[in-house]
């Protein structure tokens, strides 16, 4: 497979997941908005926050309301990291690596793009935004069904998966990080009506919330959820999950290539480190900490890859 | 339908019924609810946008995608047609790689006195860096376009030979696909001959032309401007379907005297490369040195053996449009037969009284340039205005070397199906040729363009042409 392709899949995929993650992000806020008017200003602020977007926020003069950072996130062109962006990106490079994909996956992902062009096309009204993030979740789910339903298991397949974890551990950390004050040790002892609000929404970011309560029942308390979305093994967006998917697809890799790389050592590292952690040493080494190291691990690891496999040269 | 019937109508002859080849389509048409069609021809719309079947428009604002617009009347050419023009293609594409290598070698056909030399020497589209290469397998053109018109029952034109880097032949393949997918009952009705060989035949002609360096299975790839070339739908369709790499210049260097592409492993050498770069982009070193599109030193590699290009650099020489009006010559000379297919009558305005005859003529003639395409930079003249024309005038005589005219020809009409029901539009047909040491295949039909806007004889896709799926019948 060309270098050039694997890059390709690599982004394509990893802009597939920020779509949908920014679109959950602004449904989190979306709900926070309803639930708590008097501190959304903050709330909508910490959601600029947590998609890396304060620059390119106030590059386009943005206030910190409901409909000026929904449509920021959905559908400002500006934004480079907006649903409609990368929804945009990934379109382009699934036409670059259109000779890797099935025709269902293409398809899949040409059809969203011009489904979301048009939707996007102009402001999104607060009582659309139910209906317009619906079919952005619809959409993905129709792109990843394609994928797993009709992509052969070989390099190809690979290549998607590892930019698709690599995306989504980047957006939980990020998530965890922007919040990570509310899910201290010492906040639980105060858990407050306030509290319990920040709590459903770092779940619902993660779409874990259902999750959550099958596990754990009616009690959220932080440690909980921090362990849950950075430790769990079975939630699908947990770091450590990420990082067993990623060793997995790049051990398949590797072992398919005859080769050892940079890149599989790596992330076997990353992962044994996780699996060796429990939530109290996280907290000891400070969460804030813990997930800078972690965000900046998973750069680390995407830069081996893309060395690794001769992305550009 | 308020047509002259100067034109041919290639579906009723300008008569009550339909003519023979079209007369099982139509009875089925005439039975078919003409809400249930028009619901169909948007059908093939969403199924064109969705597969992203695309070209982008060259300097329009926003680079934008567009579809070719597709139009569900299939144009149909009996099993005697077809063989008839077979034959005339066959011969004519045999010549001009006899041409080519002629050209390139001896160029016995300018001793001859056939053919002046300074239209050779003076030709941007002659490559002097090509002279005594002999390309793999000797195959010159391995994909050939011959534009053909037709203007009555019996009369068919080569309107131009497309030598270089003929495109559309996924429109081919997508045309009857969407065909095949609306109107399957039609297919059980009438037996027509399929197409869909044609990516299987252009990798097993591909790899007939190994290079000398080639060793095990051919390598084949195909190399693409990339995704802002107006093409790149085609080229992205052709890798897929024959299983071959998609690269672009930046993808490929030289390594070890082979032209090599940049995999998740390391280099690996490519053996044949289906270029869709014009020889201009394709070596920095050798042509254009702001070239990003190729690959620096693949000439040099070409010329030792260590890869095949196709088709061959130089090619243009073929299908120049002032080499165009010798080609019955061509034919003649190289293979010893009166050509079969006719040539349209054609003026070179280099010569002095037949420069003075199209100043003259101007309003009853199509005026093109030399190495135009895409129907750019050429007048119609039964179509322009006044004002239009003067300027051509002087364009014309500042530089008169440029041009080449040609009668307006009757072309033929196919209906196409509008809101008011059929109504004939002008037509021309691209069918492919591919060539190896093998021989010359032919898919039978190829790519109909009609032109969409009522009266006009522009048919490319740029100027608002539209396509039709292409029938041949079985015997």
């Amino acid at each position: 497979m060309l270098g050039k392709t694997a890059g390709g899949l690599f982004w394509m995929y990893r802009y597939l997941e920020r779509a949908e993650n920014t679109a959950r992000l602004a449904d989190a806020g979306f709900r926070i908005a309803l639930t708590r008017s008097d501190h959304a200003e903050d709330e909508w602020a910490s959601i600029i926050d947590t998609a890396s977007a304060r620059a390119a926020f106030a590059a386009v003069d943005g206030k910190f309301d409901g409909p000026s950072v929904i449509n920021f996130l959905l559908r400002d062109p500006q934004n480079p990291s907006s649903v409609i962006s990368v929804t945009e990106a990934a379109r382009n490079n699934a036409r670059l690596v259109r000779t890797a994909l099935t025709r269902e996956v293409w398809e899949a992902v040409n059809e969203t793009w011009i489904t979301l062009k048009d939707t996007l096309a102009r402001p999104v009204r607060e009582t659309d935004l139910p209906d317009v993030l619906g079919m952005i979740r619809k959409q993905s789910a129709l792109v990843r069904g394609a994928t797993v339903g009709t992509m052969l298991r070989n390099d190809i397949y690979n290549f998607a998966r590892i930019g698709t974890f690599i995306e989504r551990a980047d957006n939980i950390a990020r998530i965890l990080d922007v919040k990570y004050y509310v899910l201290l040790p010492s906040v639980q002892l105060v858990g407050s009506t306030l509290d319990n609000v920040q709590w459903e929404t770092i779940l619902r970011s993660a779409s874990a919330e259902r999750s959550f309560r099958w596990l754990h029942g009616g009690e959220t308390r932080p440690l909980t959820i921090a362990d849950f979305l950075i430790l769990d093994r079975r939630m699908p967006r947990s770091l450590l999950y990420c990082m067993r998917k990623i060793a997995g697809n790049l051990g398949y890799l590797c072992s398919d290539y005859g080769v050892r790389r940079p890149s599989l050592d790596f992330v076997l590292g990353l992962r044994d480190e996780l699996e060796e952690l429990d939530i109290d040493q996280v907290m000891e080494r400070g969460l804030h900490e813990f997930l800078t190291y972690f965000i900046n691990c998973n750069n680390v690891l995407a830069g081996h890859v893309e060395q690794d496999f001769r992305f550009n040269n | 339908m308020g047509e002259t019937p100067t034109f041919f109508n290639e579906m009723d002859g300008n008569g009550e019924r339909p003519r023979a080849p079209y007369a099982r389509y139509g009875d089925w048409f005439a039975g078919e609810p003409p809400e249930r069609l028009r619901r169909k021809a948007r059908e093939a719309e969403t199924f064109f946008r969705r597969t992203g079947i695309t070209f982008n428009v060259y300097g329009s604002e926003a680079a934008d995608e567009r579809l070719i617009p597709f139009d569900i009347v299939p144009r149909i050419i009996s099993a005697k047609e077809w063989s008839r023009l077979t034959r005339g293609i066959e011969q004519r594409v045999r010549a001009i790689n006899a041409f080519l290598n002629d050209i390139y070698h001896r160029q016995e056909i300018i001793r001859a006195g056939r053919l002046p030399a300074e239209l050779i020497e003076n030709n941007d589209a002659f490559l002097p860096k090509m002279i005594g290469v002999t390309p793999p397998g000797n195959i010159y053109t391995h994909i050939v376009g011959v534009d053909l018109v037709r203007t009555s029952e019996n009369e068919f034109f080569v309107l131009e030979d497309n030598a270089r880097t003929p495109s559309g032949v996924s429109y081919m393949l997508e045309n009857r696909e969407t065909m095949l997918q609306m109107f399957p009952e039609l297919f059980t009705k009438i037996r027509v001959r399929p197409v869909s060989d044609y990516p299987k035949m252009l990798r097993r002609s591909l790899a007939a032309c190994a290079p000398p360096a080639c060793t095990g299975r051919p390598v084949v790839a195909v190399l693409t401007p990339g995704i802002h070339n107006s093409a790149y739908y085609e080229h992205a369709f052709l890798a897929d379907q024959m299983g071959a790499e998609l690269v672009e210049g930046h993808d490929l260097r030289v390594v070890d005297g082979r032209i090599a592409m940049r995999t998740t492993l390391g280099y690996t050498p490519i053996d044949v490369l289906y270029r869709r770069v014009d020889d201009d982009y394709l070596d920095p070193l050798n042509f254009r040195p702001d070239s990003y599109l190729g690959v620096p030193g693949i000439l040099d590699i070409y010329r030792a053996g260590g890869i095949t290009i196709a088709n061959a650099p130089g090619t243009g020489i073929a299908d120049d449009k002032a080499i165009y009006s010798y080609m019955p010559d061509i034919v003649q000379f190289y293979t010893g037969e009166k050509p079969i297919l006719k040539n349209v009558p054609t003026w070179r305005c280099s010569e002095p009284s037949s420069l003075a005859y199209v100043l003259e003529h101007l309003s009853e003639l199509v005026v093109k340039e030399v190495h135009g395409s895409g129907g750019y930079g050429m007048l119609v003249g039964p179509a322009a205005s006044k004002k239009e024309i003067e300027a051509f005038r002087a364009k014309l005589a500042s530089k008169p070397g440029n041009y080449i005219a040609q009668p307006t020809l009757a072309l033929s009409t196919v209906p196409i199906l509008t809101r008011a029901g059929l109504s004939p539009r002008h037509v021309d047909l691209r069918p492919f040729v591919l060539v190896s040491p093998d021989g010359i295949e032919i898919t039978p039909g190829g790519l109909t363009r009609v032109a969409l806007k009522k009266g006009s004889l522009v048919v490319n896709s740029s100027q608002g042409g539209g396509t039709k799926d292409t029938w041949v019948l079985e015997d």
